[in-house]
């Protein structure tokens, strides 16, 4: 029983690391229908966020806290310069804005390289993430992963209060249902476009900031994970965040499962297998909107 | 007031001219139709006019130039519009989608606050369109002809004063073109009123002038009794010349 439970605990870890890392991909291409491969290199940023803030801020806990919001902003705005300046002109071209935010990625990573060195980083975990809790006398949850599950449940919980009852993601959501309308009701799409590219890759840099406390930081982190991110959002259904949410917990309990039983790399394959099996029986995902620009 | 004015309008897709020259005057308080066989630029007009189909010519409305403009800026000058099928936001609630339309004019700082309370102003298009009944239910879910009267509302409190109305009374049942034929009526006292519309009975109760576009080209104009005995009308728009 104790190893199911452990099992299932880090499946639901791995899990919430697969939900932080597909939230911000959840808005940006599963809301706005853009593919955008520098996300993973947004991660990265967030990651080395924390990394510069600890050279400047001692106490780590301090600095991972600070990074939060830093990261958010710094990555935000990356998100914002990417839109403004390449990915707007571009959005009835989904294959060209996949090879041109490739390219802006393979651009940062080697911005990457060239200030931090290629080699990977170490950031120093606070203190009060460094143990871990025990639950039911015997399940031992280390903390770092605890407080990564909470970041993400308070991400999505934060992101579909915006999503549902503020003025902004009303318009968020009607400029994704109906770029023509919303234009004639007065609304200044691009600004909305602006606006949700902010929020989407802010997200991001939150989960770079996660990201530190359980591997390492380096210029190739963003490429590593942002395959997972996207079969996330595709599995869901795009444009659907509880569908995220989900399909990242479940796929997150199959590969610590599977992985108990066999080894890391089987479970991986076993898992893409079932991804595949899965989007043949349900191509559109778990769940469904109509979006523009995604035929 | 001088309500809409368009000169010398040119849409041109791909080399095939949609509208080709047209010069149109529709006075503030008018209720005008636009009719014409399939094809014959009227929605391209309409297009044109709010800034989603590129064009080249000059429209102004109360004197401000429309062409040149990004689309929401001409819906913030009082350019209103609804698109040939019912389009409104499905997945919003009905209130949702008048709040989009009456929300323009908030500033950043509000975008993160939740609503508190319902604002007079999209209260009393609620009534007017008749949906206060149905206001959180999502747009998607009403009947054809309540979401054309949802278009309405949206319009009315986004502060239009020119309507733009493509097809509103298509998929009415009778009654419901009465009423929406009254209430271009009365909109028409403070508010400028332009209508597609393929529906001769409902242009003959309730059109104030009328205006025939054929092949991109504005063919006649005139009240409903001078259009209808125009000759060119009848050969183009009915494709037979009546017999005397």
């Amino acid at each position: 029983m104790t190893v199911v439970l452990n099992q299932l605990f880090t499946g639901i870890s791995i899990g919430a690391v697969l939900l932080l890392i597909a939230l911000g991909l959840s808005l940006t291409f599963g809301q706005m229908g853009v593919i955008n491969m520098a996300h993973g290199e947004f991660i990265m940023a967030g990651a080395y966020t924390v990394y510069v803030l600890q050279q400047v801020i001692t106490g780590a806990g301090w600095s991972l806290l600070i990074a939060l919001p830093v990261a958010f902003a710094i990555a935000g705005l990356m998100g914002v310069l990417l839109e403004f300046l390449l990915i707007r002109r571009l959005y009835a071209r989904p294959l060209d804005t996949l090879l041109v935010t490739w390219g802006v990625a393979l651009i940062l990573q080697q911005v990457a390289r060239d200030v931090f060195g290629a080699p990977n980083v170490q950031t120093r975990a606070p203190e009060f993430l460094t143990g871990s809790v025990t639950l039911f006398g015997d399940l031992v949850i280390s903390s770092s992963r605890l407080f990564i599950l909470a970041l993400s449940l308070v991400a999505v919980a934060a992101l579909t209060v915006v999503l549902k009852t503020t003025s902004l993601g009303r318009r968020i959501r009607a400029v994704v249902q109906n770029r023509d309308l919303a234009a004639v009701s007065g609304l200044a799409t691009g600004r909305v476009d602006r606006l949700t590219f902010f929020i989407g890759s802010g997200l991001a840099g939150i989960a770079g900031v996660a990201l530190t406390l359980i591997g390492p930081i380096g210029p190739t982190m963003g490429t590593n994970i942002i395959v997972n991110a996207f079969l996330v959002v595709v599995v869901g259904g795009i444009g659907q965040l509880k569908g995220t949410v989900i399909v990242a917990f479940v796929l997150g309990i199959l590969q610590s499962m599977v992985e108990y039983t066999t080894t890391v790399s089987v479970a991986s394959v076993i898992v893409f297998v079932a991804i595949v099996a899965f989007l043949q029986w349900r191509p559109q995902g778990l769940f469904t909107l109509r979006t523009r620009s995604l035929a | 007031m001088s309500g809409l004015s368009v000169r010398d309008l040119r849409v041109v897709f791909d080399g095939f001219v949609a509208v080709g020259g047209v010069d149109l005057d529709v006075p503030a308080g008018d209720v005008r139709f636009i009719i014409g066989p399939n094809g014959a630029g009227k929605t391209t007009l309409i297009d044109a006019v709010t800034g989603l189909a590129k064009a080249t010519g000059s429209v102004t409305f109360e004197g401000q130039e429309l062409l040149g403009r990004k689309v929401h800026k001409i819906a913030r000058l009082g350019v209103g519009r609804t698109f040939q099928t019912a389009t409104v936001f499905e997945e919003l609630t009905v209130l949702q989608n008048l709040d989009i339309a009456a929300g323009w004019a908030r500033g950043p700082l509000t975008l993160l606050r939740t609503r508190k309370g319902v604002p007079p102003e999209v209260e009393k298009a609620l009534e007017t369109v008749r949906l206060t009944g149905v206001r959180d239910k999502p747009a998607g879910t009403l009947a054809h002809g309540q979401k054309q009267w949802l278009e309405i509302g949206m319009l009315l409190v986004q502060n239009a004063q020119l309507f733009l109305l493509d097809e509103p009374v298509a998929g009415m049942s009778h009654d419901e073109r009465d009423a929406t034929g009254e209430l271009l009526g009365q909109l028409s006292k403070d508010h400028t009123v332009v209508v597609i519309e393929h529906d001769m009975d409902f242009l003959r109760r309730f059109a104030r002038t009328v205006t025939v576009m054929h092949a991109g080209k504005i063919l006649s104009e005139g009240t409903v009794a001078q259009v209808q005995a125009d000759p060119k009308v009848q050969e183009v728009y009915l494709g037979h010349p009546v017999e005397a």
